[in-house]
């Protein structure tokens, strides 16, 4: 209807901006909520690329980049607190 | 089977909107406690539009329902999850000792730190200042 090109525009720009305050962000947690807008838009985009290409398996890859981004976010939360 | 793919390329749209506004809601924020509640309600929402959407998008596109199925599942495992992701993150920045932007007015967890901590002197305190409107 519209097409895939306005959705992976609003990604990019939404991604971008992300690295923005990652770059500049004054503190550690800053940086950290920029990953993890990061990590649950790359989620959304694996989605998208698996219609895409037509392939099924990229789903299960978004499904296993899902559980490693909210492992990986609950690691630097304990990490920060000082329990790791 | 065109409309359902025509509902679902909407329900995309709707979700990268919400990403969009997510990143710009990281920008425009003073503190790293108004980024958080700003990016990760709408990054959640978000998620969940894109991934429903493009299921229903699949199927309407020809292809079988088990791509609903599993883009539902990721949708609902991230739903599940990225609240608590975001939970424990800004708990962990809220004891590192990460001040409060100048403007705000409420702070119920330092309250209930010290209501823990001591429980007469803080109980009279949170009385006398009356935090809810």
């Amino acid at each position: 209807m519209i097409g895939i090109g306005v959705y992976l525009a609003l990604i990019a720009i939404a991604t971008l901006l992300s690295m923005y305050r990652f770059m500049v962000g004054p503190t550690t947690p800053d940086r950290l909520v920029a990953v993890d807008i990061m990590t649950t838009i790359t989620t959304g985009l694996m989605v998208l690329f698996a219609l895409y290409y037509r392939r099924m398996i990229f789903l299960d890859v978004a499904l296993v980049y899902a559980i490693l981004a909210f492992g990986g976010v609950i690691a630097f939360a304990r990490y920060m607190e000082g329990g790791l | 089977m065109n409309a359902l793919a025509a509902l679902g390329e909407a329900l995309v749209l709707i979700g990268t909107f919400f990403y969009f506004l997510s990143a710009l809601g990281l920008i425009r924020m003073p503190d790293v406690y108004n980024r958080m509640q700003t990016s990760t309600k709408s990054a959640t929402l978000g998620s969940l539009g894109v991934l429903v959407g493009t299921g229903l998008w699949a199927v309407g596109d020809g292809l079988s329902w088990a791509w609903f199925v599993k883009a539902t599942v990721i949708a609902v495992f991230l739903l599940l999850t990225n609240p608590i992701s975001a939970h424990a993150l800004i708990r962990a920045a809220y004891k590192s000792g990460i001040p409060l932007w100048q403007g705000s007015v409420v702070d119920k967890y330092r309250e209930h730190i010290e209501a823990k901590a001591s429980p007469g002197a803080a109980e009279s305190e949170s009385t006398e200042e009356g935090g809810e409107e």
